[in-house]
């Protein structure tokens, strides 16, 4: 589903990212880890090209995410991503964070579907008002906060919220645009500790409903739980992977070795 | 103290005479013109300025955002570089007769009050969408909006909340500004008092009513931009 071509990104001299190759399937829940600074975020924020790669290849079903003449904005109306500082618009309550991106993105296609029925004089597909697009994103984001236990938060603004539930709202706001692949760069890293395990729920209750998803995190618990691979990576490769297990109880290399001696 | 009571019985009588009416329609003429040169020239200064600033934040890897940035630095260059005055009179009298076009002179008061002002306000702008957190974009994007969407829906609301108070001294600013417009004969308080001197050969209690007319405006707009930033800031706190 997503395939990374001998990807480079360099920041001025800085090289950052030396040559990634990774091929990540449909369902499949990839878990990366690493010392700080090894790139890791980096890597994440290209494989929806938030950062420009400066050589190499991002392939997304077959769409090379980095080719210029691709509508970006579009391609990531698919891919999820969930920040480690959450990123809800703080000018709006938890509701209309939800529903903006998917209202939006809806009506433009109404609007591109209008016009090409008219050119064409023909309406198979279903016109929807702009009335009934708003009315369904409301329920749809009303249903999704009833899930994550949040439903009497749909009026509350971000500043009001608890950073757990902050990011809970920030994972469903996401999903609000039915993505078929969920980024997360470092979820709970921001988090008082009794915050962890509501976002974490959360997260693996989206594993379970097979959604693919591309994890960064210290958490390395959730890593052997969740996790269908991790990959280690240091100084800007990836050192070695391989199922948890292999990874955790089994590491080959030495500095994955003196990693894991860390924080485990 | 005398002379001064007897001037203003005599300001007074102007406006029980026969001529009153005529008066006071000056008066109003002279405030809805700042009124509306102020308004005006504010909300085409805030879209001028908004325009500029988000130019002058765009990435700057390409080459579109390099030309419009020059573009916009010798507009703010000149606007700022000189007198509104005499931006007025260019304009007026040199830039329109140049095209051949005659249009009102509050309308033109209006247009170049809002350029000014678009010159300023790009600044005050500029520094409120920087204040803005990064990450408020990148949600944004990530959500796959647009740069343009994302701006428009949620890093401007933001920043204009955070530059609120400069926006209202810049409104102040051309509230008071609007004194110029008489150069290129337009009315406004200023030319109403000033027949109203002329007639009376008396200057001391026509200015000073003005003077007056002016700081209660300001003080009624200062009070409206925090009542504006109250409510605004609602969406912080809650409640
Ligand atoms: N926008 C940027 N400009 C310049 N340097 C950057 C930028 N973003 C990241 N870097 C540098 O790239 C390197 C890798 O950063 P990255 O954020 O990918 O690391 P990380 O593995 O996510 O670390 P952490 O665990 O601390 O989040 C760091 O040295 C960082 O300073
Ligand atoms: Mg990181």
């Amino acid at each position: 589903m997503i395939e990374v071509v001998n990807l480079t990104k360099s920041f001025g001299d800085l090289q950052v990212l030396k040559g990634i190759d990774l091929t990540i399937e449909q369902g499949e829940k990839v878990v990366i880890i690493g010392p700080s600074g090894s790139g890791k975020s980096t890597l994440l924020r290209c494989l929806n090209c938030m950062e420009d790669p400066t050589s190499g290849q991002v392939l997304y079903h077959g769409v090379d995410l980095t080719d210029m003449k691709v509508d970006i904005n579009e391609q990531r109306q698919n891919i999820g991503m969930v920040f480690q500082h959450f990123n809800l618009f703080n000018n709006m309550t938890v509701l209309d964070n939800i529903t903006l991106a998917p209202v939006l993105t809806q009506k433009k296609k109404m609007r591109k579907l209008q016009r090409s029925s008219k050119k064409f004089g023909k309406t198979d597909a279903e016109l929807k008002s702009s009335a009934q697009i708003k009315a369904d994103a409301k329920e749809n984001a009303l249903k999704l906060l009833e899930r994550i236990g949040l439903s009497d938060k749909a009026d509350a603004y971000p500043s009001q919220l608890s950073g757990g539930q902050k990011q809970r709202v920030a994972i469903v706001r996401s999903l609000a645009m039915n993505p078929d692949v969920m980024l997360f760069d470092e979820p709970t890293s921001a988090l008082d500790p009794e915050m962890v395990g509501e976002v974490l729920d959360v997260m693996k209750d989206l594993a379970t409903s097979g959604m693919t998803m591309v994890v960064v995190t210290h958490e390395m618990g959730f890593a052997r739980e969740v996790g269908d691979r991790v990959l280690f990576m240091d100084d800007g490769k990836i050192l070695e992977q391989g199922t948890p297990d292999a990874v955790f109880n089994h590491p080959k290399n030495s500095r994955l070795q003196e990693f894991l001696s860390k924080v485990l | 103290m005398g002379s001064f009571a007897r001037k203003f019985q005599k300001f007074i009588e102007l406006f029980q005479g026969s001529s009153a009416d005529a008066y006071i329609s000056e008066i109003l003429t002279g405030l809805q013109n700042t009124a509306k040169i102020a308004v005006v020239g504010l909300l085409i200064g805030i879209v001028i300025g908004t325009l500029i600033a988000t130019v002058r934040v765009l990435p700057k890897y390409k080459k579109l955002p390099k030309v419009l940035n020059g573009i916009c630095s010798v507009y703010v260059g000149f606007f700022r570089g000189t007198p509104m005055v005499v931006q007025l009179l260019l304009f007026y009298f040199v830039a329109l007769p140049l095209m051949g076009v005659n249009i009102p002179s509050v309308t033109v008061a209006c247009i170049v009050f809002g350029m000014n002002s678009g010159a300023y306000i790009s600044e005050i702008m500029r520094s409120g969408i920087l204040s803005v957190d990064p990450g408020q974009m990148e949600g944004g994007r990530a959500m796959g909006l647009s740069f343009g969407t994302t701006m428009i829906k949620i890093v401007i609301p933001q920043a204009v909340k955070n530059i609120l108070p400069t926006l209202g001294n810049e409104f102040i600013t051309l509230v008071k500004e609007t004194s110029i417009v008489s150069f290129i004969g337009a009315t406004d308080l200023y030319v109403a008092f000033r027949k109203i001197g002329t007639a009376t050969y008396e200057f001391m209690i026509p200015y000073l009513v003005m003077a007056v007319i002016y700081i209660v405006l300001v003080l009624v707009i200062s009070l409206l931009v925090k009542l504006m930033e109250r409510s605004l800031r609602k969406s912080d706190r809650g409640r």
